[in-house]
């Protein structure tokens, strides 16, 4: 799916050879790259495999301590090498960038209009008004609502998503050659995501520009890619048209890459084994053997090359034997075989490990620094309802805001609550005793999302995973016993129990945590966002681990995550939040497949697909705006403002969402099956 | 918009400036009550040569409103009552503090409003340039004088000028520079020789009052310089085609300065009592000068007046800096 006239045009980027080092640890190592009017390139891999290194230097905005060997030509003129001012005159006019924050990408005391006319005047010799204009045309462009007064905002102003908006109008202000894109999305909840993804393919389009478009989201790129280069360890090891790439990757890195993501109807995860490899001490031969399952010894001679046909370029070995056999990431990777399906037990005769109802949790909000007066209420967790029985996993999605992480507070502090009901294990926590209480602690246990910040540095694995136990009052004897035990059952080895926090990778360190939870053998398992600080081919890992240790302990899991592919692929039933309150609820199959509430549906359909032959036919529920604030309490319906059923609806019946709460388990008062391609 | 900005930084400026005047008066009100239980003017006046009679000590005591026989409140209170009406009472020997207020204050804002404004201005320039040029010599020459002079006490500074500026004149076998006093007594001329010689004298006390704010200041403006210098908007105004000098200028400097006008409130009071020392070293009679002569002759009405002068311009500046923060950074004013 190469631009028609590839051989005729010449690339508008051409990075050849590109190598970059700091302070004598090399980030790139030899990249070549050429991207064409109107081509969308989709550049993935692990963090710090050296994406963002590889835009920046495209932009000629390496920091100083930088050093660039290589060549990177825009439009014919060579930048490495080139001063600041030479530089300034390409950047922003052949080349543009959306980075990937948009808090911190504005300039805070200037009005964003101001800042985007500053990019017009940069290039073109127009004066101030008429360079507002133009930043005005622009943030329409890019669908900012009543631009005019808008673009006399300033940052702070600007929701996230409308930010980026503005970051987008400001890169395309100058009708560049080439948009380098550095994960403008990920710092965005999925619906808006859906809308700027949206925003930048009209963009490209409108500036015929080619896209360099960097993501760790396989979705995404998906959705948005012609051709996908894949880079491990400052390296390209596998290019190709998205479409074969995605069908047919022939490098074991990407092969495993892929076989990580969630997707409708796949069971196993291919986790890559290992951690990625320190730059600064390279192995000798292929950089990615040490955790290769097909290698041997003529991979650690020699680096392999990236070579083969143009159109399908791998830095591999064993790529045409891979080709000829045309093995599948389950067969180059070990998985864990499915557990069997065990008989079931009908739903209802299972016994409930949590139970919440209409659950409520305001704070309050306050005006002034220091003595702040009581102006109103942010209701943050309005009516929540869950129900978990034993062995099951529930799990909580919904956008930054809805309320997930105060509803898990909530429950943990095993009190009564503001309003409405919450029961443990049969145990209501408004009628609880001390002695109850402590033991209740036990059962429930959690697992939070950054494994380094709730890891205490200081401590040895050993005496981490032992303080529940110790908490517990459990004598030195059992301790001793156990540790290897939990260290084996999360698949580290007894002799880590030794070592520190530090000496570990992301993913074993969230082992560390789960063993620390499962210490004191919890029935329940609260998993707040357990593997959004992750790499993809890491977090397979962990939900593969998740995924056994529930059979075999027959836990029962709350797991809190805003990323739906990771929720359908281990949750048995799933709780959707929209502005503190639980929209809709039910078995995952279910959900997915025929959701009935019309924000769960615009949910799910913004969510991108890990295939471009599916996510580029699939119709889509565009939600408009962002998530309102919780301050203002809405009397009905609290999708009310978004949702595109209530748009279609008549005078009588929009009065009734608006003025009348919707309860059951669709909180909707036209609840309704809509046709559209589910995730 | 603009107008209802501009009408909300109003709002907010007119709350700041009312939460000062509570300020003020608490701060009048201790700085009264400390002075009155510190000094023994009772003291100054029996230690004197001859000892006068105790009848009349204390007739001269109550004349002045500090005897340590009325009630502390009452003192207070008819010191207030004729305070606010502009009267700041007698000082020890009699004269009128007002009158001696208003020689004083003269002095003092010449000597202050100059060094501070030249100070914080080179302050801010050398902590903004030694940032940009970071780890490189000009930068760590800048640091490295920045911190002798922090090291430095001010009375040390301004003699180490004083005796720099007397070999100076040494060498050059003229009076080049002068500093004693604020000009040379009995001079005439023209009102250009006049101011000629105000300036020369100015010139050394303005210096060790400059150089100590600015050394603090740079300081300041390098660490919050640097933060902006990594930010992620400087990345993008240099994406969009400024040169790195245009974006430091027209993104970084504006928005490093913002956490700098809180500091400058606070370095004022550190900064009016080192100007105790220059002006005493220098041979100038203001605000300072005669605040350690009125502690001296446990002169309590003076010492007050001193005191509600540094406590309104403590909060002056305070205003200013509040006013500044609302002009540099949009984010105040709308919250
Ligand atoms: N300014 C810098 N100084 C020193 N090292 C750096 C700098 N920027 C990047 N690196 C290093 O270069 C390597 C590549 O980093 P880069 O940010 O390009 O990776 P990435 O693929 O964009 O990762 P991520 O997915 O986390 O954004 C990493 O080892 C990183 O630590
Ligand atoms: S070259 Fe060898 S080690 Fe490297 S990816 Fe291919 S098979 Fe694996
Ligand atoms: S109740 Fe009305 S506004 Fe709310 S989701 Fe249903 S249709 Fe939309
Ligand atoms: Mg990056």
């Amino acid at each position: 799916m190469t631009a028609p006239h590839a051989d005729a045009d010449p690339p508008v980027l051409d990075i050849t050879g590109l190598h970059v080092d700091f302070d004598g640890a090399p980030a790139v190592r030899g990249v070549d790259l050429a991207l064409r009017r109107g081509e969308v390139l989709g550049l993935v891999g692990e963090s710090g495999s050296g994406k963002s290194t590889v835009a920046l230097a495209a932009m000629g905005l390496l920091p100083r301590t930088a050093r660039v060997r290589g060549s990177v030509r825009a439009g014919g003129t060579e930048l490495i090498g080139a001063g600041d001012r030479e530089l300034s005159r390409l950047r922003g006019r052949r080349m543009a960038m959306v980075f990937q924050d948009p808090l911190s990408a504005l300039t805070p005391v200037h009005r964003v209009g101001d800042q985007i006319a500053e990019a017009v005047r940069t290039h073109q010799d127009v004066g101030r008004v008429h360079a507002r204009r133009r930043a005005v045309e622009l943030l329409d462009l890019v669908g900012i609502p009543d631009p005019e007064h808008r673009s006399r905002a300033y940052p702070h102003e600007f929701s996230g998503g409308m930010r980026q908006r503005a970051m987008i109008a400001m890169a395309i202000a100058n009708d560049p050659d080439v948009i380098l894109a550095d994960e403008p999305t990920t710092a965005l909840d999925v619906t808006v995501q859906a809308q700027v993804l949206e925003v930048l393919r009209t963009a490209q389009r409108e500036t015929g520009a080619a896209l360099l478009l960097v993501s760790h989201d396989l979705g995404v790129i998906a959705g948005m890619a012609d051709r996908v280069a894949v880079m491990y360890a400052g390296r390209i090891v596998e290019s190709a048209p998205a479409p074969e790439l995605f069908a047919a990757p022939r490098m074991p890195y990407t092969m495993g890459l892929l076989g990580a993501v969630p997707r409708p109807g796949s069971r196993v995860l291919t986790p890559v084994p290992g951690a990625p490899p320190e730059l600064r001490l390279l192995p000798r031969g292929c950089a990615f053997a040490p955790r290769c399952p097909l290698a041997d010894d003529t991979c650690r001679t020699a680096e392999p090359e990236l070579a083969g046909p143009e159109e399908h370029r791998t830095a591999c070995v064993k790529a045409p034997e891979i080709a000829a056999r045309d093995l599948a990431a389950t067969d180059v990777y070990p998985v864990d075989e499915p557990a069997p399906v065990r008989a079931v037990t009908p739903r209802g005769e299972l016994p409930a490990v949590l139970r919440v109802e209409g659950l409520t949790k305001t704070f309050p909000l306050l005006k002034g620094a220091a003595f702040g007066r009581r102006v109103g209420s942010v209701h943050a967790v309005d009516g929540v309802d869950l129900d978990i029985r034993r062995g099951e996993t529930l799990g909580l999605v919904g956008e930054s805001g809805s309320g997930k992480s105060t509803t898990l507070l909530e429950i943990l502090r095993l009190a009564a609550p503001e309003a409405g009901e919450v029961e443990v294990l049969g145990h209501r926590t408004s009628e609880l005793t001390k002695r109850q209480i402590k033991a209740l602690r036990g059962s429930v246990q959690i697992v939070f999302q950054d494994p380094m910040a709730s890891l205490d540095p200081r401590q040895p694995v050993g005496e981490i995973v032992a303080e529940p136990l110790r908490a517990q009052g459990a004598d030195r004897g059992a301790v001793a016993r156990r540790i290897p035990e939990l260290l084996r059952l999360v698949g580290l080895e007894a002799a880590h129990a030794a070592r520190f926090p530090h000496e570990f990778s992301g993913g074993q360190r969230q082992r560390i945590g789960i063993a620390r939870a499962l210490a004191v053998e919890p029935r329940l398992l609260v998993l707040d966002e357990p593997v959004s600080a992750l790499d993809v081919s890491v977090q397979a890992g962990i939900l593969n681990l998740l995924r056994r240790l529930k059979d075999e302990l027959g836990l029962a899991y709350l797991f809190v995550s805003h990323d739906l592919s990771v929720v359908r692929h281990i949750a048995d039933r799933v709780s959707v939040m929209y502005l503190g309150r639980t929209v809709e609820s039910g078995a995952v199959e279910e959900v997915f497949a025929r959701p009935r509430h019309p924000y769960t549906q615009a949910l799910l359909s913004a969510v991108p697909v890990p295939d471009p032959v599916a996510e580029r036919s699939r119709s889509r529920v565009l939600l408009a705006g962002d998530p309102p604030s919780a301050v203002l309490r809405a009397e009905g319906c609290g999708f009310v403002g978004r949702c595109p059923v209530y748009a279609g609806l008549g005078a009588g019946d929009r009065a009734r969402c608006a003025g009348e709460r919707p309860v059951g388990e669709v909180a909707c008062h036209f609840p309704q099956p809509r046709p559209f391609p589910a995730a | 918009m603009r107008r209802i900005a501009s009408r909300t930084v109003l709002a907010y400026l007119t709350k700041r400036l009312g939460y000062y005047a509570v300020l003020l008066a608490v701060a009048v009100f201790l700085s009264y009550v400390l002075s009155s239980l510190a000094l023994s003017p009772r003291g100054y006046f029996e230690g004197r040569q001859p000892p006068p009679p105790a009848s009349s000590v204390e007739a001269q005591l109550t004349a002045l409103g500090i005897n340590d026989h009325t009630p502390l409140m009452d003192r207070f209170t008819t010191w207030a009552s004729h305070a606010v009406r502009g009267d700041l009472g007698r000082t020890i020997d009699s004269g009128s503090v007002g009158e001696e207020f208003g020689r004083r204050i003269g002095v003092s804002l010449r000597l202050l409003l100059a060094g501070t404004a030249l100070g914080t201005l080179a302050g801010i320039l050398a902590g903004a340039w030694g940032a940009v040029r970071q780890y490189r010599f000009s930068d760590r020459a800048v640091t490295l004088f920045a911190f002798l002079l922090l090291s430095t006490p001010t009375f040390l500074l301004a003699v180490l000028l004083k005796i720099g500026a007397m070999r100076l004149n040494q060498s050059a076998g003229s009076e080049l520079i002068a500093f004693t006093g604020e000009k040379t007594p009995g001079l005439t001329g023209s009102t250009a020789t006049l101011l000629g010689d105000r300036a020369i004298h100015l010139l050394l006390p303005t210096l060790s009052i400059a150089l100590g704010t600015a050394a603090a200041y740079s300081r300041y403006q390098r660490g919050t310089m640097l933060d902006v210098l990594g930010s992620d908007f400087l990345r993008t105004a240099r994406a969009k085609g400024l040169t790195r000098g245009r974006a430091v200028l027209k993104h970084g400097l504006r928005t490093a300065l913002v956490p700098m006008s809180t500091f400058f409130a606070y370095g004022f009071l550190a900064l009016f009592t080192g100007a105790a020392f220059t002006e005493k070293i220098f041979g100038w009679h203001g605000m300072g000068s005669w605040f350690i002569d009125a502690i001296g002759k446990s002169d309590v009405n003076s010492v007050v007046a001193v005191n509600v002068f540094a406590a309104v311009m403590v909060l002056l500046s305070g205003f200013l800096a509040d006013v500044l923060h609302a002009a540099l950074d949009p984010r105040v004013r709308t919250s």
